[in-house]
């Protein structure tokens, strides 16, 4: 923003100072991000910047967090790294196990909830939908109530599911459909959002169009809806995706031991002894959601093409 | 008019109104059906398990299955009654029974809610049980003189019904009194609804940080060029789309007493070693760290509300004479009302219900509401727990409703 030449010198000032408030919320809002990189690879013990480190001294870095990252858990971490030591690191390590239980359950929830989400937001955005505010209101709700409510009130139902009906059916506590389903709802409500979003500048008469033109309902929706919302559909499948692999709250209460994920094993890392390690988890936490936003950006410009909203 | 339209007919004959009709309501049924599946889903994963662990809050039956001859004492006899020996015999026989299923711990918890130290009184009498002889008002005396105590058998009285709404009396910070009144705890006891409150007022200072620092964040992005915008968006965007145990463990990192801010400030020499600023584990340190997860939930809502106002309106003021600041107040400031509006109460709704940043960052002071519900969960204080919830849920669910009256749901974006 330019200032105005007729600008005061109060104002001049006054300008100036709102350049740099502006560039201090940035620092605030970068700097936590980046400033666990550098100190992941520290050599030693410390939440801090060693001498060493700072005189970029090659002995004041190293990889040991990410080595101790791998290798806790495994049962010969010492031994020679050849085909058994790998084979020992993927079975047992601890951090390889949470890395791959999260991506298990982020896949399942956010299949499912991009799947439920994108049908019911195709309904939602249909003029003819009655109630819509109110059940618009009930989907998103898993994001704004309390998320200690939902766990609790989950840990409860998933211990016996069917207690509503009096009879007892086993239970979904300490299953990984027990998970699945807690973050598939989690999830629900920024696909959603994400997918009616897209399908708000979306031209109804093409649909029309494609009808007068004989194609069936099915051919209609694969062939000219799809196509249109799919960078919608996909972000909100990435939303509902970081969702579950960030979550924590329902994971300590309705996982059991075999379920553990990233953000669980963080969470005790932090509460008992915070090492470096944790560190060396986040920064690769970090490098991945970068990864994620770029693709969320891409497919944000990549729908408003599409949808001619950035022609200008 | 009507005439007309009622005789117009389809190429098959029907009255045009009646086919429109159905057409109509078949469209609205397709709608629905494709909603369908999700909301069940929904209510059945996330609403029936919320409601039903609601239920816990009026319903404890931790008492009132173990005393099946107190209940009809008190049933035989009106409230107010003094206990008579035919109580005390009632009382011993449930106690002699809760020996037996070893339920004296329960029960002696259910009437340690209302009565504080009574459970050790259940406990060491339902030990004693078998031995008792009649006549049996003197031989519970004996084993205890709390047995005396009008509040113990008020409580009894009321926990003798599963149903109960002592667990909101607990959560309002109030007791009853030996006539049955309901009064306030001491001062020191008050725990629950005032830490209630102090969530409320940590989330009202968290949500004015926040559109402090927002608001300038979000009218830079929005003035400025759109190339150069999105690329400044990205510093607001990535902040939100990492993890937040990671960024938690960034604000442990940054302010703990070993930590990078302190050990900046002993190099320049601002403070001495032995004087390391205590950031973390703390109400500042919940609020510090909340404020930076919240803020693009803030700067987003402004940002897309700021960039469709037109510029012309600021600049037509300030060429009929307006100060820079009129010109702000006047013109600019009532047009960015809903974005304030969408991003305060967003914010707020989230940070009233927040629970992993103070159980990580907030040390002793720093706790919220929902830690509590917490704490009670693990004490295995189901009922105690629900109350709290409840409350939580009820406050939440009021700024929801307000959010949805002032903004409108569907209007809420993301990214």
């Amino acid at each position: 923003m330019a200032l105005p030449t007729y600008a005061s010198p109060l104002e001049r000032a006054w300008h100036a100072t709102y350049l740099v408030i502006c560039v201090l919320v940035f620092v605030f809002l970068i700097s936590p991000i980046l400033v666990i990189v550098p100190l992941s690879f520290n050599a030693e013990p410390y939440f801090t910047y060693t001498e060493k480190m700072l005189s970029f001294d090659a002995e004041g870095y190293s990889m040991r967090w990410y080595d101790s990252l791998l290798t806790s858990g495994m049962q010969a971490s010492e031994a020679v790294r050849d085909g058994a030591w790998w084979s020992d690191l993927w079975h047992n390590a601890d951090w390889v196990k949470a890395a791959k239980n999260s991506v298990i359950i982020g896949f399942w929830a956010t299949i499912l909830s991009t799947i439920l989400g994108t049908l019911a937001a195709l309904g939602l955005s249909r003029p003819e939908m009655p109630w819509r505010r109110t059940i618009m209101a009930i989907l998103i709700s898993p994001m704004i109530v309390p998320i200690i409510i939902v766990a609790t009130g989950m840990f409860f139902f998933y211990s016996n599911p069917c207690a509503i009906f009096g009879f007892g059916c086993g239970r979904l506590t300490s299953t990984y459909t027990g998970v699945v389903l807690a973050h598939a709802a989690l999830g629900i409500p920024f696909v959603i959002i994400t997918v009616t979003a897209t399908l708000s500048g979306f031209d109804q008469s093409l649909i029309r169009a494609a009808a007068s033109l004989g194609a069936n309902p099915r051919r209609t929706f694969f062939k000219v809806v799809m196509p249109l919302i799919l960078p919608g559909v996909i972000s909100g499948g990435l939303f509902a995706f970081v969702t579950s692999f960030d979550e924590v709250v329902a994971v300590l209460f309705i996982a059991g031991p075999d379920q553990q994920t990233i953000p669980r094993e963080m969470w005790s890392g932090i509460r008992e002894q915070i090492s470096p390690a944790i560190l060396a988890v986040a920064t690769i936490l970090v490098v991945i959601s970068i990864a994620l936003l770029t693709v969320v950006e891409i497919l944000r410009r990549r729908s408003e093409r599409l949808r001619g909203v950035a022609a200008h | 008019m009507s005439d007309v339209a009622s005789q117009l007919t389809t190429a098959d004959g029907r009255p045009l109104k009646a086919a429109l009709a159905t057409a109509q309501a078949r469209a609205k049924r397709r709608a629905f059906f494709l909603v369908l599946p999700l909301l069940a889903f929904i209510v059945i994963t996330f609403a029936v398990p919320i409601g039903q662990m609601l239920q816990r809050s009026v319903y404890n039956d931790g008492f009132s299955q173990t005393v099946p001859a107190l209940t009809q004492w008190f049933e035989a006899n009106p409230k107010g009654t003094v206990p008579d020996e035919a109580a005390y015999a009632a009382l011993a026989s449930d106690l002699n029974l809760m020996k037996e299923t070893r339920m004296a711990g329960d029960a002696g918890t259910r009437i340690n809610y209302v009565v504080s130290g009574m459970r050790s009184l259940f406990t060491k009498s339902a030990r004693k049980a078998a031995d008792l002889e009649p006549p049996y008002m003197a031989a519970l005396l004996d084993i205890d003189e709390d047995w005396q105590d009008p509040r113990v058998w008020n409580a009894m009285r009321t926990a003798s019904s599963p149903w109960t709404l002592d667990f909101y009396t607990i959560a309002f910070d109030r007791e009853r009194d030996a006539d049955g009144k309901l009064v306030k705890v001491d001062e020191n006891q008050r725990i629950y609804f005032k830490l209630y409150i102090k969530t409320f007022v940590v989330a009202a200072v968290i949500t004015a940080i926040c559109l402090l620092l927002a608001f300038p964040v979000a009218h830079l992005l929005a003035t400025l060029p759109m190339a150069k915008a999105n690329l400044l968006m990205i510093l607001v965007l990535l902040p939100f789309w990492t993890s937040l145990l990671v960024r938690t463990t960034s604000w442990i990192v940054l302010l703990q007493g070993q930590g990078v801010i302190n050990s900046i400030l002993v190099a320049l020499g601002i403070i001495g070693d032995d004087g390391r600023i205590q950031m973390i584990y703390n109400q500042t340190g919940t609020i510090i760290a909340m404020v930076h997860i919240l803020l693009p939930f803030m700067v987003l809502p402004l940002y897309s509300v700021m960039r469709v106002i037109p510029p012309s309106y600021t600049r037509a003021a300030r060429s009929l004479g307006a100060t820079s600041w009129t010109t702000f107040r006047r013109i600019y400031l009532p047009q960015t009302i809903p974005g304030i509006g969408a991003g305060v109460l967003l914010v707020f709704i989230l940070a009233v219900g927040y629970y992993i940043t103070p159980a990580l960052v907030g040390g002793a002071d720093g706790q919220l509401f929902s830690n509590m519900v917490q704490f009670h969960m693990t004490k295995a204080n189901w009922s105690m727990a629900a109350a709290l919830a409840t409350m939580l849920l009820v406050g939440v669910l009021v700024l929801y409703w307000l959010y949805d009256r002032l903004i409108g749901i569907d209007k809420l974006k993301l990214g």
